[in-house]
């Protein structure tokens, strides 16, 4: 691009830039130090927004009376599980939609994409039938199956744009050396679609990690409650118990920031491959 | 040539050199497969199943009674009291969410789209929000817009606009205000990403020649750049109008759809209506949702469509 660019330009530019990340830092930075409060100083006026003292109280607490740690852990194992596998089964199903052409392909694009269009509560009442009439009712299987479903059509796209972007003759000449197609796909294709898996995955473990309704809905027993059951569990109806819900929604946002952030070059890639030249 | 004879004659030889041309309808089929068994049975069949529902008695309170029941369940959304409030909600919601989206989203990708020192830790940065659940967001806006302990009343009368806390969330004039910024805060990183994704395919090439022809810069964004990218531009907003609407997530963590449904939407009421266990009702609102949203698409797309061919 060209480079004259004024004074007043960049000065305007950077000001707004700077104010945009302000903006979208401070909620974070809030809750990071009202979980760092005492119950009480959350509650104290006036605010301080510079704390002298931090407690680890809340975290302490959360962990010893709200059982934190098992939703923590179901939902490493249910949002890496889901990830995993709904990762590998999009590129499989990438990988013929970026190489062949066949009859009913636009229609199949089609059905994966409208699924984002739908809203997702026309389906949880007869998910949780069809749930109950599969014995997965209350049962980490049962969600993950559904995560897995519910990451596959938008990971397909994503991943077909990765797909188209490298050309044929890689996995071609790995056919031809007698690798057969999965193999050439896994051991050939794989490692040069690296940033395009990572980030489908990534995307899918966050989605999957910060999913809400489905779990109300279908996870009842203690033991296999997901995180954000249990932040929904910190508000009743007319109350939130802010000194637990700060702490756990910073263990709940900062894994997935870090991820994001690890990834982001990536999801910018993918979504440029997936939807300008889809 | 061999093997696609093989194969139409039933053979199992497989098509090993033969690697993207000829016939492989056993291959795509095999590497669908697994997509299309967890889609259809996780996704579409309860989609299907569901919209049936629309159709009859099904509450969770009655379960006895599943019978047919026609447009009754249509005929009570329309009929409901607040429906003209709950429409004028969902339209206000998505324009006013989606406009400054957009104009800060294009704003931010227009900028960094120039490299500068620290640029992609501040795309980093700036992502984050798109890592929250939107049941988060909803969290973190109802904290800062609490009336007495909320940070926005602390800061706003600490610069000396109010006087007087405002209960933002509580007063039926400002909640819509509320959950607006919040989605706002949220929304704008899509728009950025997509965006600057769409700004890298217009060449450079394009805005040295309009410099030497003297061209400015408002006259380069709306003569080069808006009409390069203006597919993706329009695809992406016609997903966001989709997703927004469809989006009860921080509604629902931050009003609820109070006071008195000053911020009730179409799909914060479809999960009320669910959580009541009156599947039937909210079934009809999916549909009605799915039909609007549809129609919308439509006309969206022809319009596109139009302008394009009146522009080349």
């Amino acid at each position: 691009m060209i480079n004259h660019e004024s004074a007043t330009a960049r000065t305007i530019k950077f000001v707004f830039l700077g104010l945009w990340l302000v903006i979208t830092l401070f909620p974070l930075y809030w809750i990071v130090i009202t979980s760092f409060k005492e119950a009480g100083a959350i509650f104290s006026y006036p605010l301080t927004y510079w704390p002298t003292t931090f407690s680890i109280d809340n975290y302490v607490e959360l962990f010893a009376k709200a059982d934190f740690g098992v939703y923590l852990g179901n939902s490493i194992l249910v949002s890496t599980v889901a990830a995993s596998v709904s990762t590998l089964i999009a590129m499989l199903s990438a990988y013929v939609l970026a190489r062949f052409s066949f009859r009913s392909k636009g229609a199949i694009l089609m059905a994966f994409l409208a699924t984002q269009m739908i809203p997702a509560f026309i389906a949880l009442g007869p998910l949780y039938l069809l749930m109950v009439n599969l014995g997965l009712v209350d049962n980490k299987i049962g969600l993950m199956l559904i995560y897995i479903a519910v990451c596959i059509p938008f990971s397909t796209v994503m991943l077909r744009g990765f797909f188209a972007n490298v050309p044929d003759a890689l996995e071609e000449a790995a056919m031809i050396d007698g690798l057969s197609r999965l193999g050439a796909l896994f051991r050939v294709l794989v490692p040069v679609m690296k940033p395009g898996i990572v980030a489908a995955f990534i995307f899918n473990f966050v989605n999957c990690w910060n999913e809400l309704f489905l779990s109300v809905t279908l996870m009842n027993r203690d033991e296999n409650k997901t995180i954000p059951t249990a932040l929904n569990g910190f508000i009743s109806s007319f109350n939130i118990d802010w000194s637990s819900m700060s702490a756990a929604a910073v263990l709940t946002i900062v894994p997935t920031m870090v991820l994001f952030a690890f990834a982001s070059r990536y999801i910018v890639q993918g979504l440029t491959a997936g939807a300008v030249k889809g | 040539m061999g093997n696609e004879v093989a194969l139409r004659r039933g053979d199992s030889a497989s098509p090993r050199r033969r690697v993207f041309s000829g016939r492989h309808g056993w291959t795509i089929a095999a590497f669908l497969a697994p997509a299309a068994v967890f889609v259809g049975l996780f996704i579409y069949y309860p989609m299907i199943s569901g919209s049936q529902m629309a159709f009859r008695n099904w509450n969770l309170n009655n379960l006895t009674d599943t019978s047919w029941v026609g447009f009754k369940n249509f005929q009570a959304i329309f009929e409901n009291p607040d429906f003209g409030t709950i429409l004028s909600n969902s339209i206000v919601w998505v324009v006013a969410s989606i406009v400054p989206q957009f104009l800060i989203g294009f704003a931010i990708a227009l900028w960094l789209r120039r490299k500068f020192r620290f640029r992609g830790l501040y795309q980093a940065l700036i992502f984050f929000p798109w890592a929250i659940s939107g049941f988060l967001i909803g969290i973190l806006f109802r904290w800062m817009f609490n009336s007495e302990f909320g940070v926005i009343n602390d800061l706003l009368s600490k610069v000396g606009l109010i006087d007087q806390p405002i209960p933002w969330l509580a007063d039926p004039s400002t909640a819509m205000v509320a959950v607006i910024v919040a989605n706002v805060w949220y929304g704008v990183t899509f728009f950025t990403i997509m965006i600057l994704a769409a700004l890298q395919s217009v060449p450079d090439e394009m805005y040295e020649a309009a410099a030497l022809d003297g061209s400015s810069k408002p006259r380069m964004l709306f003569s080069i750049t808006i009409p390069t990218i203006r597919t993706t531009l329009a695809l992406t907003v016609l997903l966001r109008v989709i997703w927004i609407f469809n989006f009860p997530d921080i509604i629902y963590a931050m009003t609820g759809g109070g006071p008195a449904n000053q911020t009730q939407i179409f799909t914060t009421w479809m999960v009320t209506t669910t959580q009541r266990g009156d599947y039937g009702q909210a079934s009809a609102i999916g549909l009605l949702v799915i039909g609007v949203l549809f129609v919308f698409a439509a006309f969206y797309l022809l319009a596109m469509r139009e302008k394009k061919e009146v522009q080349s």
